[in-house]
């Protein structure tokens, strides 16, 4: 303490806080990465194509493999695995719990019984086509609420209340599903299988444009919330007396990621853990502040889940196994070392 | 109640709080002023109101009945941020979810000072660490927050406090585990604002001899509600501090300095 110095040279450490140039040059090192996987899966896959053949003779099948399935295929990973990525990290800043995700806490399981629901009610009442992702931010936003208030205890939220609530909300959904499925004709059981497992399967482009316009939409009201997330991880009352309005910050944060999980939900299923594998990597490589993890996670969220899902295509191609299957994989280890380090030190991540 | 006199510019009144949880009342018609430039120390037994009476004043909690007023300005006329730049609250626990540097959680500060998407600016980065610099922490700029003592960490959420340049800084229990040499440097710095900035601070304070040291004024609360309220000679008297503590004390003077201390009298249940 010294009194003395009135005005100390401020610290030009530039690790010690987030600059621009810092926030820049991390995206741009992530994004040559998510360049890296997308290239990397859109030229392998279980039939070997040449490029120059896709690109010059439009009737050849190397055109038809390339700009059929691989490249929506591609997109579509990469719109995925940003969305979830960044609600995971957005999820994560609210509950200030490093564990949430929206796989684990029940909220994707909560989107896909919305999805399947819509999707089986539709075809006998003839709802629209908007009817299924609607249905999925619906249940997903119920789900979140749900899952938040449950976890309170005496106005505080027990983050080992948090998790379990999340287990039982996963366990009661996948039932829900699988009753669903045993009343339902055997013509939904594939659909609904696909739901449960996750997958990039097969998506066309229109569908790859709609998802990534409510993806970019509310990842755009997740970043206007970036500062105020810091400031959360010092507490509601903190946050609250630094002038965030925390009960408005809450609602934008339920609605902007329930909107993101249904649409993420209902175009590829329940995939979990890459909420939580990409964040806390990132996290640890970068610092917590989500002006800039937001964005880190969005942008490896994309390399991640494409990289994944070429393992998916190519491991026992020419069979494939479902995308969430892997991310599971890597996952479920993942979060019991994750766990394991935070009984060491609670909430420190 | 006694009325800060003077030329002063009273800073924060509160007038006749009644405030609780629901179904626990616990704060019953307290009244309190604060001047720019004062030291005012809460002190009383566990669950007198001491953290509930700040809550209040920080905004965090509505009084049931009562009114707050900042420079003369109810409270609820005041926008959330305004109020963040013109108070600052500093609680007893500091946990921080997730791993913040020092320097950031300093830079946390100036939030009600930036707009939505601005980042800090050198002005910004030179008043945190200025702040930083007052509780001898520019060392530990770069580290955890979680990788300090407790002792380092209270200093951290002090600096940050600082980095909001508040007028009033409200501070619930701003010295406790800390030791002798941290208690008397954490109090210096804040009577060294409230004489050059003029800012006003309240602090709960479990240490009697700390609030006869360094405050200007002391309300000593009971059962949620003032027993005394005055300069710290009027209120730490043996009379009131038995009647409110439930044991004997001792009030005397330090014989080399002449500031007050207060020491229990008596073993309490000594068996002679």
């Amino acid at each position: 303490m010294n009194p003395t110095a009135g005005n100390p040279a401020p610290q030009r450490n530039s690790t010690a806080h987030l600059t621009r140039t810092r926030l820049l040059s991390i995206l741009a090192a992530l994004a040559i990465l998510l360049i890296v996987c997308a290239v990397a899966a859109a030229l392998f896959g279980s039939a070997h194509i040449s490029l120059t053949r896709a690109f010059s003779d439009p009737t050849s099948p190397d055109h038809a493999i390339f700009f059929g399935a691989r490249l929506p295929r591609v997109l579509m990973g990469v719109i995925v695995g940003a969305m979830l990525a960044a609600v995971g990290t957005a999820l994560q800043a609210l509950v200030r719990n490093p564990l949430a995700e929206g796989g684990i806490l029940g909220i994707s399981g909560g989107g896909a019984l919305g999805a399947i629901l819509a999707l089986v009610m539709s075809a006998k009442l003839g709802g629209g086509e908007a009817a299924v992702p609607l249905c999925a931010f619906g249940a997903a936003l119920l789900s979140t609420v749900a899952v938040y208030r449950l976890a309170m205890v005496d106005g505080q939220l027990e983050p080992f209340t948090l998790l379990l609530v999340g287990v039982i909300f996963n366990a009661f959904w996948g039932a829900a599903i699988m009753l669903v499925n045993s009343v339902v004709n055997f013509y939904y059981a594939h659909s609904i299988l696909f739901w449960l497992m996750g997958s990039l399967e097969a998506p066309t482009y229109r569908e790859a444009a709609g998802v990534a316009g409510l993806g970019l939409a509310g990842f755009a009201v997740l970043m206007f919330q970036a500062r105020d997330l810091n400031l959360l991880s010092l507490g509601d009352e903190s946050a609250a007396e630094l002038g965030v309005d925390v009960d408005r910050l809450r609602r934008t944060i339920f609605i902007a990621t329930s909107v993101m999980i249904g649409a993420a939900v209902s175009v590829s299923g329940i995939i979990s853990f890459v909420g939580l594998i990409v964040p806390h990597t990132l996290r640890l490589v970068f610092g917590a502040d989500h002006r800039l993890l937001l964005p880190a996670s969005l942008i490896g969220g994309a390399a991640f889940m494409v990289a994944a899902d070429l393992v998916a295509r190519v491991a026992i191609a020419p069979a494939e196994i479902p995308v969430g299957a892997i991310t599971a994989l890597c996952g479920g280890p993942f979060f019991i070392y994750m766990l394991r380090r935070e009984g060491r030190r609670p909430l420190s991540l | 109640m006694t009325t800060t006199s003077r030329d002063t510019v009273t800073a924060m009144r509160a007038s006749a709080i009644h405030a609780g949880y629901p179904g626990v009342p616990v704060l019953h018609g307290v009244s309190i002023e604060v001047a720019a430039g004062e030291m005012l120390a809460i002190v009383g037994p566990n669950g007198a109101g001491k953290s509930t009476l700040l809550k209040v004043l920080g905004g965090s909690m509505k009084p049931g009945a009562g009114s707050v007023e900042l420079f003369g300005r109810p409270l609820d006329s005041i926008d959330r941020r305004e109020f963040a730049r013109t108070v600052a609250s500093v609680g007893q626990e500091n946990a921080v979810a997730f791993r913040f540097t020092v320097l950031e959680i300093a830079l946390m500060g100036r939030a009600p000072h930036l707009g939505a998407f601005r980042f800090e600016s050198p002005h910004d980065l030179e008043i945190a660490s200025a702040a930083l610099d007052r509780f001898d922490l520019l060392d530990l700029a770069a580290r955890y927050v979680q990788e300090l003592s407790g002792g380092e960490r209270k200093r951290v959420f002090l600096a940050r406090a600082l980095a909001q340049e508040p007028k009033i800084a409200l501070l619930d229990e701003p010295t406790a585990f800390l030791d002798l040499k941290h208690v008397a440097e954490i109090f210096a710095r804040f009577r060294e604002l409230c004489t050059e900035r003029g800012m006003a601070v309240v602090a709960t304070l479990h240490d009697l001899n700390a609030a006869a040291l360094y405050a200007d004024r002391v309300l000593l609360l009971a059962d949620g509600a003032a027993v005394a309220y005055g300069t710290p000679a009027e209120v730490l008297t043996a009379e009131n501090l038995r009647r409110v503590y439930e044991t004997d004390v001792y009030v005397g003077r330090n014989p080399s300095t002449g500031a007050l201390i207060i020491l229990p009298a008596a073993l309490p249940n000594a068996r002679a």
